[in-house]
Parts: C-alpha cells; structure tokens; sequence
C-alpha cells in the first residue's frame, strides 16, 4: 500500500536536548498505524514533529512525497493533517459546537457527517451547546477526536487517547477507530494499552529512548508473548 | 445546526459581581445616598475610560504572553491627535450643540483610532515581533518603546503640557437639586458600555472572535487547527492599539489638559485592572475597570489620602481570593 506519511532518520532537539536521534517510520494510506513505547520514549515528540510543534533538526518527514520539515503548523494542518494531543487541547471556555465549527476551518459543518459523528459520539449531540470544559474526561476525549474527523482529513495524529479513561469508555473509543478505519481514514495512534492496540492497529512501531526499536504487523506483535515483553518490557495484555 | 448565534448554555460564575455589588453597597453605611450616587457615576466613568484603554493589552497578553508595558504610547499619541483635530476645529467645538459638537469629536476618534492603529501594527512589527518568546526583553524593549514615542510627541507637539478641551455641549451637568451629574462622565458611560458589547459580540458571536478566545487559551492547538496564531495576534496588537488611542482621547478630554508621559501614569491603572480581571479576559477587564474607578472614587471621598493606594490594596485583596483574577481562563 502506498506511503501516505513517512519519517526517515529524524532528529528532534528540544532546547538543549536530543530527543529523537533518527525516527524512521511510516504510516501506509488507509491503515492504522500503532506507535507504542514505555514513558519517556518519544512517541509525544514524534507526532508533535509531524505536525511541526517541534522542528526536526535532521532528518526528513515526507507527506505525499511532500517535506514537512520546512513548514508551520497551520500550513501542515491544512494539508489534511489532524492532531489530537496527549492533553486533548480541548478550549475549555468554548462550548462543543464552537469547538467544532473551529476545527471544520473554512467549511460549514456538514449535517451528515454532524450526524455521523454524533452516532459515534452520543454525548457530543447531547452536549452540543455546553461548554467543553464541563464535559468528563472521556467526552472530551471524544471532543478532541471530533474535532479532527469533523472534516475528512488525511491523517490523523492521535496522542494516548485512552489514558486515564473508565473501561467502558475506551470500548466506545476502540468502536470508533473501528468506525474511521471502515471509512477508510488513515491514522497514526500513540497506545500505552496493549488491548487497544493488538485491537486496531494494522502495522506496528515500537520506539524507545527516541529510536524505533521494532517495526512489523501489530497482529504478529500480538501473538508474540516474548517479543512483547523484550520489546516493551511488560505483558500488558495479560491483565485485559 | 451551525448557526454561531445559537443559544449557549453555560454556568455563569457569579461571584465577581456579586463581590462588584458588595463593593458598591458597603460604602453607603458612610455616605449619604445622593451623593454616593454621583461618586458611582463618576466611578464607573472612570472605569469604562480605563476599560477600553485596557481591553487591547488584556488580549495581547492572553494571547501569546507578551508584555507590553508600550501600551500607553497609545493612550498619549490620541490625546494628541485629538488635540490637533479639535483645535483646528472649534467652530464646531465652541457652540453648545451637541450635533456641531459630535461632528468634531468624530473626526478627532476616527484620526487617533487610525494613527494609533497603524502605529501598533508598526509597534508589533519592529519592536514586539523580535522579542516573541522573552519577557525579559519584551519588558525592556517596550518600555523603550513608550520613551521613543513620548519623545516624538515632545517634537511634534512641543515639550510642555497641552490643552484639550471639551467641546461645550460636553461641559457642566445635567440633574437637580442635590444630584447632579457631569455630562462628559454620562458619555464616558455610554461610550464605555457600548464598547464592551461591541467587543463582547465580537468575541461570542463571530469566528474570529472564537479564534482569539480559543488562541488566549491554546494557542499550539489553534495552529495544529490549521489558523496562524500571529496573524490573529497582529490583528488583536492593532485593535488593541486603536481603541487605546481612542481610551487616550476619552481621558484626555476628561482631564482637559494632557502630557506625553499621560499614558505611562495611566498604565499602573491599566496594569491592575487587567491582572484583577483575569489576564486575557475581556469581562474581568471590565469588571476589574468598575472596580478599580468605585473605589478609586469612594476611597477619595472617605479617605483622600487612602486614594492613590486604595487600588493596590483592592489588586492585593483579589488575588488573594483568586490568584488569577476575577474571570481566570482556563490554559493549558
Ligand atoms: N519540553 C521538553 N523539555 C525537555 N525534555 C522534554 C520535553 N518534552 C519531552 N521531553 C523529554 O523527551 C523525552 C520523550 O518525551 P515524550 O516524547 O513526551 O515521550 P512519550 O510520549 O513517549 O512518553 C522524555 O525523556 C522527556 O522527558
Ligand atoms: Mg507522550
């Protein structure tokens, strides 16, 4: 399948520290690409130099055969490129819709997409029109994942979405990454939880002290016991 | 079903004006209720003339964090414009009649909005725009800033202190009896609210709006939308500067005789009424502004002496009870 996004040997320095010291990576059109490490790996700084919150100081990001590294934030958003942070960036003081209507940009928001999206996300209909900042923490998660497929884009860059969040409501999230991969999105998603990734993703990155350490099908990832535990130095998946 | 004037439904804190309604009720165990009525007036006057010099460098600071302590070069550099507008125009200042009148207060705000504005987008461009990410030097370089346009008044208006007087119909009071209130203090009123609606309107009702409200609390998110948060602030810096040149003329004309230095005296005020709002909220500056103009005028009138520190105190009191301001917003 054809490259939608790819990272090749990139070096990120935050301040006076190395961070990422040559991430190679890529995300194929139309799958889901897991991106999984232990805290402190890089996973972060790696989708914030994608989306050019942090420039590469080597190194080369390619969208579409296109260098990132060179542009800003907005211009590389508006190649169809959506984040969603790790602390969701929800703007607290604004209610849902107008956190919405921001993130459709130019466009009016599209009443059947709306519709979509509130069959994926209930609370978002029901919340329409309350400030985001009361919402729960997983309604916000749903918010901040709203806000990127509001419009069809791209790419979708997707930090830890599950951190933190009631079992129920990450069954609801892994149900929606289903939904988007059905309608043929294409995103690279940041795990912690093993079950949610063995239960998505298509290809599998595994990073560590700012390199990626394995490369390969997240299904073989997941029948591999071992791999798992030299890999990420835990069996997760065994508690889920 | 994304029509942006749809109906919100969103918890209103109502402390701050419950603790604006305390303020104003306690001072009438000492004064009688005449004449608290005319130090309420004259209060909230005073306070929407500091809101709308104010309610630029509140946003410019909730925005990207620059500290602009320039921000009263704008407040002098309207006064003297208008001084110049309203000098050459006293066949329309001097009769009492308001129409005449209004014909030359409007060119004399129209020229300051204008200069003040294109001077901001200046300001913004060679001195703040270097120093995006450093308090220090935003702090050092605006302050030079301030010095470099006093200077400039100094040659082109001359050194000393300049007239500026109130078209007539604006001069004396109207009332009865024991209350009588300053015309020029009824406009400033006026004037004063419906700036804070327009603004208001603007930041709830529009995109744009929206867009600054949503960059005062992220801005890293507002660019991974797909917006250039430095164009917005470059709009904001010139809205800003404008309506503090407009602020300078209201005050100027209220104190009826004006000095280059008059905006960086008037910055102490802006500066505690803009951290007892909330830095970046539009609504704690003008609630902060009442404030600070009540008290101001009731501690004058119950204490003079307490007056030039009662502002202080009343920063101290609030952030003690709310360390961000009245109206905090909510970062990440
Ligand atoms: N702003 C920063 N300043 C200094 N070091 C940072 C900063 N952000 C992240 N780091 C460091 O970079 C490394 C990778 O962080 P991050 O990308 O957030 O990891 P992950 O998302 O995999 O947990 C960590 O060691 C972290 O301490
Ligand atoms: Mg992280």
């Amino acid at each position: 399948m054809a490259e939608l996004l790819s990272l090749a040997g990139v070096h990120t320095h935050i301040g006076r520290y190395h961070i990422l010291e040559g991430v190679d990576l890529i995300a194929p059109e139309g799958e889901l690409t897991m991106l999984l490490g232990r805290n402190g790996a890089g996973k972060t700084t790696t989708l914030k130099t994608i989306i050019g919150l942090h420039r590469a100081s080597a190194g080369a990001v390619r969208f579409q055969s296109r260098d990132l590294i060179p542009l800003r934030t907005p211009e590389i958003a508006r190649l169809g490129i959506a984040y969603v942070p790790e602390d969701m960036g929800i703007f607290a003081g604004l209610t849902v819709r107008e956190n919405l209507v921001l993130a459709a940009r130019e466009r009016e928001i599209d009443d059947r997409r709306l519709k979509w999206l509130f069959g994926l996300f209930p609370p978002l209909e029901k919340f329409w029109q309350l400030r985001a900042g009361f919402l729960s923490g997983g309604q916000k998660q749903m918010l901040a994942i709203g806000r990127a497929v509001i419009e069809p884009r791209r790419l979708i860059l997707i930090d830890e979405p599950t951190k933190g969040l009631a079992p129920a409501i990450v069954g609801a999230l892994i149900e929606a990454f289903r939904e988007l991969k059905r309608a043929g999105s294409t995103i690279l998603l940041v795990e912690q939880n093993f079950h949610v990734a063995r239960s998505v993703g298509d290809g599998v990155f595994v990073m560590d002290t700012g390199r990626i350490t394995h490369a390969g099908r997240m299904a073989e990832l997941a029948e591999d016991a071992g791999l798992q535990r030299r890999l990420l130095g835990l069996s997760l998946d065994a508690h889920q | 079903m994304s029509d942006l004037s749809a109906a919100r439904t969103m918890p209103f804190d109502p402390w701050p004006p419950a603790v604006l309604a305390a303020a104003m009720l306690v001072p009438l165990v000492w004064i009688a209720p005449s004449t608290w009525l005319i130090l309420t007036v004259a209060g909230f006057a005073m306070g929407m003339m500091i809101f709308i010099m104010a309610s630029g460098l509140t946003l410019v600071f909730g925005l990207m964090g620059v500290i602009n302590f320039g921000h009263g070069a704008f407040v002098s550099l309207g006064a003297f414009l208008a001084a110049s507008v309203l000098t050459r125009m006293t066949g329309w200042t001097a009769p009492d009649a308001l129409a005449l009148n209004l014909v030359a207060v409007g060119p004399a705000l129209i020229v300051a909005v204008l200069v003040t504005g294109a001077l901001g987008w200046a300001f913004e461009r060679i001195i703040i725009r270097p120093v995006y990410d450093n308090h220090l030097k935003q702090i050092l370089v605006t302050i030079g800033g301030i010095i470099v346009v006093e200077q400039m008044i100094h040659v082109l208006w001359g050194p000393d202190q300049i007239p500026l007087p109130r078209p007539t119909a604006f001069k004396g009071s109207v009332g009865a009896g024991d209350l009588v209130f300053e015309k020029y203090r009824l406009l400033a009123c006026v004037l004063g609210v419906a700036v804070f609606a327009g603004l208001h309107a603007l930041l709830n009702r529009t995109k744009f709006g929206l867009l600054v409200r949503a960059g005062v609390e992220n801005g890293a998110m507002v660019e991974a939308l797909g917006y250039p948060i430095r164009m917005l602030f470059v709009v904001v810096f010139v809205a800003g500067s404008a309506l503090a040149g407009m602020g300078g003329v209201m005050w100027g004309l209220y104190q009826e005789i004006i000095t280059a230095g008059m905006g960086m005296e008037v910055m102490v005020l802006i500066f505690i009424v803009i951290i007892v709002g909330g830095l970046g909220s539009v609504g704690g500056c003008f609630l902060g502004a009442v404030l600070v103009g009540l008290v101001a005028n009731y501690t004058g009138f119950l204490a003079p002496k307490l007056a030039l520190a009662s502002n202080i105190l009343l920063m101290v009191v609030v952030l003690m009870w709310r360390p961000q301001g009245l109206y905090p917003v909510i970062r990440q």
